[in-house]
C-alpha cells in the first residue's frame, strides 16, 4: 500500500466524537472501568512490595500480617482484571454501534444521491469507503482510543505511585525516559523511510506480475517468457534490498527498548539499593520500583504506535464524511400527486440539458409520444441518446424545458409514481444475489407463483428457467454469472412484464447479446412492446426499421425525423448513418 | 512444505545462528532476576555499596551483550526471510510463466498475483518470526520454570501449574475466537456486495422504486455483522483480564507459601523477588507464544497455496522427439477430426473440426457467442492441445514442434486487446526485438495505425500506461493488430479484434492486410458477417461443430445456421447482394 497524502478535514474529529453521543453512558462507563482498570492494576507491584517487606528473614516472617497485604493483593488482581473486561465490553458495544449506525447513514445516502453522483464516482471506492474506511475507524479510532486512555492513565499513575514511593529513585527513572523515546523516534524515522521504499518497490513488483499475468497469453504468444522473467528479477532486488533493511529497522524496536529498559532497571536497582542500606526505602519498596520500571516503557511504545493508527482513522472517517457532505437530489414538491391510469403520452417541451455547464449537450429537444407509440432513437456515440432516458425516467433533471407524461408536468408527480409507469431494459441486465424468482418479482415482490410463471413465459424464459438446476429458487450469484447475456435479459424482462407498465424503455437492450440470439429473443421484445408507449435506444436496424417514428440525433438534437422508407428516401444524417454502421460498405473488399 | 524449506537451504547459516545468539540474550535475560535477588540478599543485608554497584553494572553489562546478541538475530532474520521470499518469488514467477492456459485459467489472474506477493510476505514474516522468536519465547517458558525449580523446588509447582493454565486459557480463547474471523470477513464483504449492487443497479432500484426494501436488506447485514462482531468481542475481552488474573494469584500463592520457606531459612527475600519476576516473564512470553501459533498458523496455510503452484506441471510441454522435416507443399495448416474438451469440463467444447488452409488463403470464422471461435483458434499455438484428434503445421503435428519456433511463426492479436505500460515502440517490438523504424511504421501502416500514432507528440516512443488506457478501444486494437504484422507471421490470427472499429476503417483493415499478408495464411475470427463475407472461405461453427465451410454465396445457399445469421444482421437483399 503506498503512503498517499492525507488530507483530514478540520472538525473531522469534533464529527466522531458526536457520532458518539448516543452512547455517552457506554462511554462514561468505559472511562470508569478505565480508571478503575488502571489504578488497581498499579496498586498490585505496591501490595506485592509490601507483601514482600513481610518476609525478611528466617527470624523474621510476620505471616499474620501479611494476610491482609495478600487478600488486598487478590482483590486488586481480580478488581483490574474485571474493570477491564467491563471496559473493553462497554469500548466494543460503543464502537459497533456507531460503526453500524454509520454504515446505514452512508447506505441511505446512495438511495438520496443525484445519480449524477452516483456515475461520477467509481464504484469500487465507494465500497472501500462502506467496508475499509470505516473498519478502519473502528479499529483505530476508537478500540485505539482507549489504548492512548488508558496508556496515559498507566503512565501518570505509575509516576504518582513512584514518586510516593521515593523522589529519588523515581526521578531517575523520568530522566532515563527521554532516552526510551529517542531510541524509539530514531528507529521510527528509519522504518518510516524503508517501509515507504519496500511499499513502492512492492507496488512495483505487483503491477509488474499482475500486467504479465493478466496478459500471460500474450507474452507466450509472443515468447516474452525471458524477458519478462529478467524485468521481474530486476524489480525484485528492489524489493529485497528495502525488505531487507526493512525487516531489520523494525526488529530493532524490541532489543533495543528491551536494551533501555534494562539500563533503567540497573539505574533503578542501583538507586534503590543504596537507598535500602541508607534506610530510605524497603526491601519490597524497592521491589514495587523494579516491576513498575519494567512496566514502565510499555504504553510509550503502544501509544506510538496507536498514533499513527489514529491518524489513518481519521483520514478513513474523513473520506466518509465527504460522501455524506454531498448534496441530496431535490424531495418530491409537498403538493405532488401520484401518477396513477397512464395512459402513455409523452410529451417534451423545448429541453435543454448538460452535465457540464461548459458543454452544452440536448439544445430545444421537442417530442410527441402518443399511447402506444414506438420512437426509436439513433445517433452515433454521445449524441445525446441516453441522456433523454435519464430526464425521461427523472435521473437528472433538466436545465430548462419540461416534460409531460398524460400533459402533466412530471416535476408535478411523485418520483416513485413516475418511474412505475416506465418498464426499463438496459445493455448491463442488473440481477441481484438472490433467487430466480426473487429477480422476477423484483418490481411487485407480492406477486403470486401463477403470476411469475406467467410472466417468465410471456419473456420465452420459463423452459430455460426449468432447466436451472433449481428451477424458479435457484439462487443467483455475481449478477448471475451462470447465464447466459441473453438469458439474464430475458429475466430483466419477465420482471418488466410482471410489473406490466404502460411505457417502455430500452436502451440498447440487445447490443451484448449475439445477432442470432437477439432474433431469437426478438419475440420476447415483441411481447413487451405490444401496445405499450417505447422508447428505444438501439444499434441494431431490425429494432428501428419497425418503429413509428425514429429520431435521429446529433449532437443533442434531432436532426430528422420519420419513419425507416421516409428517412432513407430524404438521404441525408439518418441515410449516412444507415450507410457507415448498418449496410455492407462495399463488395469484394 | 519440503519444496519451500528447499529456498531457505542458502540461509542454513543464519537459521542457526540467528537463534542461537537469541538464545543467549535469553539466557541473559533469565539471570537478570537472580542477579537482583543477590543485590538484596548480599548488597542491601551486608550493607555493601560497592557490591550492588558492580551487579549493577553486571546488569548493564548482561543487557548490551544481550542486546548485540539480539541485533545479530534480527539481522540474521532479515537477511534469511528476504532472501527466502526473494528466491521463492523468483521461483513462482518462473513457474507461473511455464504454466499452459489451462492451468492458468484453473487458478485465476488474482489469485496467481496473490500467492505471488500476499502469501509470500506471509511466509517472510513467519520465517523471520520463527528464527526470532521460535527458540526465545518457549525458552523463556521453560527457562523460568526450570529457574524456579533451581530456585526451590517446592514452590516451583506453583509454576508448573499456573503456565499451562495460561496456557490453556490463551488456547481456548483463541480457538473459539479466530475462526470467528473469517465468518466476520464473510459478512463484511456481504455489506460491500450489497453496496456494490446498489450502485451497480442504482437506476434499476429506482426505476421499481424499491430503495427502502434495499435498505432493509443492508440493515440486516449490517446488523448481522455488529452482532457477530460484539460476540467476538465478548470472546477475546476475556483474554488479558482472565490471564492477569491467573498471573497474580499465582504470585500470592508465591508470597504465601514462599514466606513459610523463608520461615524455615529455605528461601531468602531476594529469592522471593526473583520468583515474581519469573513469574511475570512467564505471562509476557506466553502471549508471545500465542501470537506465533496465530502467525504459523496463517503461514502454513499460505504454504500451501504456494506450494501448490509450485507442484503444478505444466499440460503443455516441449516434445522429447526430433521435429520433423516441414514439407512446404503440404496445407499450412490442417485439423484433422479435432475434438477440445476443457479440463473439469462436461462437454466437449469442439467437436470433430477438420479443415486445412493454405498460404496466402484468408478463413474466415464465425458463429454465435459460445460457440467455439477462439477456443479453435487457441489451439493454433497450442495454448491447449486437443483432446483428440491432431493439428498439422506444414504437414509436421503440432506437438513435434519445439514451442518458441511454433509460436515464433504466428501473430496473435487477441480478443481483448492488451497493451503493456511502456512506449509504443516497446510493445511493437514484441513480436520482433531488432525491427527497424521502417518496419514498425510499415505495421501500423497496414493496421491503419499510423495516422493517430504519427499525431501523436513523440510518435513511436509516445508513453503507453498500463493496460493502454490512455488509448481509445479502436486504437488498442489497431496497436495489437500492428504488433503481430511486425514479425511478419506465417499465420495471423485475428480474434475479433476489429470490434471496436467503425465499418469504414474496418474494411480499409481488411483491404491493407490482404495486399500486405502475401503468403501469410489469416485467421478472422468474427461476429459481424461484414468482416468475414469476403474471406476466401468462411468456416461456420454451432455449439462446437463446424456446420459449413465455403464461400458466403455457397454458404447462404446451403447453410442453414450461416443463413439466419446473415439474415439477423442484413436484409435478405442486402444478403445477396
Amino acid at each position: 500500500m503506498s503512503r498517499k497524502k492525507v488530507v483530514v478535514e478540520k472538525g473531522t474529529l469534533r464529527r466522531v466524537l458526536r457520532l458518539l453521543a448516543p452512547y455517552r453512558l457506554y462511554l462514561a462507563g468505559a472511562t470508569a472501568f478505565a480508571v478503575g482498570n488502571v489504578v488497581l492494576a498499579l496498586a498490585v507491584p505496591v501490595l506485592i512490595g509490601q507483601a514482600v517487606d513481610h518476609i525478611v528473614g528466617p527470624d523474621n516472617v510476620d505471616l499474620l500480617g501479611m494476610m491482609p497485604v495478600l487478600f488486598q493483593l487478590t482483590a486488586a488482581a481480580i478488581g483490574s482484571a474485571l474493570f477491564g473486561w467491563l471496559m473493553t465490553l462497554c469500548t466494543n458495544t460503543v464502537t459497533y454501534r456507531t460503526v453500524q449506525h454509520l454504515r446505514s447513514a452512508l447506505f441511505d445516502k446512495i438511495s438520496t444521491l443525484p445519480l449524477s453522483a452516483i456515475d461520477n464516482t467509481p464504484r469500487g471506492d465507494f465500497v472501500s469507503r462502506m467496508t475499509n474506511d470505516i473498519d478502519q475507524l473502528s479499529t483505530g479510532l476508537l478500540q485505539g482510543f482507549a489504548q492512548i486512555f488508558t496508556g496515559v492513565l498507566t503512565i501518570l499513575g505509575t509516576l504518582v505511585f513512584m514518586f510516593r514511593l521515593h523522589v529519588l529513585t523515581a526521578l531517575v527513572v523520568v530522566v532515563l525516559t527521554p532516552l526510551s523515546l529517542f531510541v524509539a523516534s530514531f528507529i521510527a524515522s528509519h522504518i518510516h523511510a524503508m517501509f515507504t521504499g519496500q511499499a513502492e518497490a512492492q507496488g512495483n513488483l505487483t503491477a509488474f506480475a499482475g500486467e504479465m499475468i493478466d496478459g500471460q497469453k500474450v507474452v507466450k504468444a509472443f515468447g516474452r517468457e525471458t524477458t519478462a522473467e529478467e524485468n521481474f528479477d530486476r524489480l525484485d532486488s528492489k524489493l529485497y534490498h528495502y525488505g531487507v533493511r526493512a525487516q531489520f529497522y523494525s526488529a530493532l524496536t524490541n532489543p533495543c527498548t528491551r536494551f533501555v529498559n534494562s539500563a533503567v532497571y540497573a539505574a533503578v536497582g542501583l538507586t534503590g539499593a543504596l537507598t535500602v542500606i541508607s534506610g530510605g526505602l524497603s526491601v519490597g519498596g524497592l521491589t514495587s520500583f523494579l516491576n513498575y520500571a519494567n512496566q514502565y516503557t510499555k504504553p510509550f511504545n503502544e501509544i506510538s504506535g496507536v498514533a499513527a493508527e489514529f491518524q489513518a482513522a481519521l483520514a478513513g472517517a474523513a473520506r466518509v464524511f465527504r460522501v455524506l457532505d454531498l448534496p441530496a437530489q431535490q424531495p418530491d414538491r409537498p403538493d405532488a400527486k401520484k401518477l396513477e391510469h397512464c395512459r402513455g403520452e409523452v410529451e417534451i417541451r423545448n429541453l435543454d440539458f448538460s452535465y457540464r455547464p461548459d458543454r452544452p449537450l440536448i439544445q430545444d429537444f421537442n417530442l410527441v409520444a402518443k399511447p402506444g407509440q414506438h420512437i426509436a432513437l439513433v445517433g452515433p456515440t454521445g449524441c445525446g441518446k441516453t441522456t433523454v432516458i435519464n430526464l425521461l425516467m427523472r435521473f437528472y433533471e433538466p436545465n430548462q424545458g419540461e416534460i409531460l407524461v398524460d400533459g402533466q408536468p412530471i416535476t408535478s408527480l411523485t418520483r416513485d409514481s413516475l418511474r412505475a409507469g416506465f418498464g426499463m431494459v438496459l445493455q448491463d441486465t442488473w440481477l441481484f444475489s438472490g433467487t430466480v424468482r426473487e429477480n422476477i418479482a423484483y418490481g411487485r415482490p407480492d406477486a403470486t407463483e401463477q403470476e411469475v410463471i406467467a410472466a417468465a413465459k410471456a419473456a420465452h424464459a420459463d423452459s430455460f428457467i426449468r432447466r436451472l438446476p433449481q428451477g424458479y429458487d435457484t439462487p443467483l450469484t455475481g449478477g448471475g454469472a451462470g447465464l447466459s447475456q441473453g438469458q439474464r435479459q430475458l429475466l430483466c424482462i419477465s420482471r418488466i412484464l410482471l410489473t406490466d407498465p404502460p411505457m417502455l424503455i430500452l436502451d440498447e437492450a440487445t447490443s451484448s447479446i449475439d445477432t442470432r440470439t437477439e432474433v431469437r429473443i426478438q419475440k420476447a421484445f415483441d411481447t413487451l412492446m405490444a401496445g405499450r408507449t417505447s422508447f428505444v435506444v438501439a444499434h441494431r436496424l431490425s429494432t428501428i426499421r419497425s418503429a413509428d417514428c425514429i429520431l435521429v440525433m446529433e449532437a443533442g438534437r434531432i436532426v430528422e425525423q420519420g419513419t425507416h422508407d421516409e428517412l432513407l428516401a430524404k438521404n441525408g444524417a439518418y441515410a449516412r448513418l444507415y450507410n457507415s454502421q448498418f449496410a455492407p460498405t462495399e463488395q469484394g473488399a | 512444505m519440503r519444496r519451500l524449506v528447499s529456498y531457505l537451504k542458502p540461509y542454513r547459516l543464519q537459521c542457526i545462528l540467528g537463534p542461537t545468539a537469541k538464545l543467549v540474550e535469553a539466557i541473559f535475560e533469565l539471570i537478570v532476576p537472580l542477579v537482583m535477588a543477590r543485590i538484596i540478599d548480599v548488597g542491601i543485608t551486608s550493607g555493601d555499596r560497592g557490591y550492588v554497584a558492580r551487579m549493577c553494572l553486571l546488569l548493564v553489562g548482561l543487557g548490551l551483550v544481550g542486546l548485540c546478541c539480539a541485533l545479530f538475530c534480527q539481522y540474521s532474520a532479515a537477511r534469511a526471510s528476504q532472501g527466502f521470499g526473494s528466491s521463492l518469488r523468483r521461483a513462482l514467477y518462473r513457474k507461473i510463466n511455464s504454466l499452459s492456459h489451462t492451468e492458468l485459467d484453473l487458478l485465476g489472474t488474482t489469485s496467481l498475483i496473490n500467492r505471488l506477493t500476499g502469501d509470500i510476505n506471509q511466509l517472510q514474516t513467519a520465517v523471520a518470526m520463527m528464527i526470532r522468536l521460535v527458540i526465545r519465547a518457549p525458552f523463556l517458558v521453560i527457562g523460568s520454570t526450570v529457574m524456579a525449580i533451581y530456585i526451590d523446588l517446592k514452590l516451583s509447582v506453583i509454576f508448573l501449574i499456573a503456565s499451562p493454565l495460561i496456557a490453556f486459557i490463551l488456547y481456548l480463547i483463541m480457538s473459539r475466537s479466530i475462526p470467528f474471523y473469517r465468518t466476520i470477513q464473510k459478512k463484511l464483504d456481504r455489506i460491500g456486495l450489497i453496496t456494490d449492487e446498489n450502485l451497480s443497479g442504482a437506476r434499476v432500484i429506482r426505476a421499481f422504486s424499491r430503495q427502502s426494501a434495499e435498505q432493509d436488506r443492508f440493515e440486516q447485514a449490517n446488523e448481522d455483522y455488529r452482532r457477530t462482531s460484539m460476540q467476538v468481542g465478548r470472546i477475546s475481552a476475556l483474554l488479558s483480564p482472565l490471564t492477569f488474573v491467573v498471573v497474580n494469584l499465582a504470585i500470592v500463592a508465591i508470597i504465601r507459601f514462599g514466606a513459610v520457606q523463608v520461615k524455615i531459612g529455605a528461601l531468602t527475600q531476594g529469592q522471593i523477588v526473583a520468583l515474581v519476576n519469573y513469574m511475570n516473564q512467564i505471562l509476557l512470553a506466553l502471549v508471545v507464544v500465542a501470537n506465533l501459533v496465530v502467525i504459523f498458523t496463517r503461514a502454513a496455510a499460505s504454504a500451501a497455496r504456494v506450494s501448490e503452484v509450485l507442484a503444478m506441471e505444466p499440460s503443455i510441454q516441449n516434445s522429447q522427439r526430433k521435429m520433423p522435416a516441414e514439407d512446404l507443399d503440404a496445407p499450412r495448416i490442417s485439423f484433422e477430426s479435432v475434438r477440445l474438451r476443457y479440463a473439469g469440463a462436461g462437454e466437449d467444447t469442439l467437436n470433430d473440426i477438420s479443415f486445412s488452409a493454405q498460404p496466402g488463403q484468408t478463413i474466415g470464422i464465425i458463429g454465435g457467442t459460445g460457440s467455439g471461435k477462439t477456443s479453435l483458434i487457441s489451439l493454433i499455438p497450442r495454448f491447449y492441445d486437443p483432446s483428440g484428434g491432431r493439428i498439422l503445421m506444414n504437414g509436421v503435428d503440432l506437438l513435434d514442434w519445439p514451442l518458441d519456433k511454433l509460436r515464433g511463426r504466428i501473430g496473435l492479436v487477441p480478443q481483448r486487446a492488451v497493451l503493456f505500460s511502456g512506449t509504443i515502440r516497446e510493445n511493437l517490438c514484441w513480436g520482433e526485438a531488432q525491427a527497424s523504424d521502417e518496419q514498425l511504421w510499415q505495421a501500423l501502416e497496414t493496421a491503419q495505425a499510423a495516422d493517430f500514432v504519427r499525431a501523436l507528440p513523440d510518435g513511436l516512443d509516445a508513453p503507453v500506461l498500463q493496460g493502454g488506457q490512455n488509448f481509445s478501444g479502436g486504437q488498442r486494437q489497431r496497436l495489437t493488430i500492428a504488433r503481430a504484422l511486425v514479425r511478419q507471421p506465417e499465420i495471423l490470427i485475428l480474434d475479433d479484434s476489429a470490434s471496436a472499429l467503425d465499418f469504414a476503417t474496418d474494411a480499409a483493415l481488411r483491404r491493407a492486410l490482404r495486399s500486405a499478408c502475401g503468403e501469410t495464411t489469416v485467421f478472422l475470427v468474427s461476429q459481424r458477417i461484414n468482416t468475414v463475407r469476403s474471406a476466401d472461405r468462411i468456416l461456420v461453427l454451432d455449439d462446437g461443430k463446424l456446420v459449413g465451410d465455403g464461400t458466403h454465396e455457397e454458404l447462404f445457399a446451403s447453410c442453414e445456421t450461416y443463413r439466419e445469421i446473415c439474415l439477423s444482421q442484413l436484409t435478405g437483399e442486402e444478403a445477396q447482394r
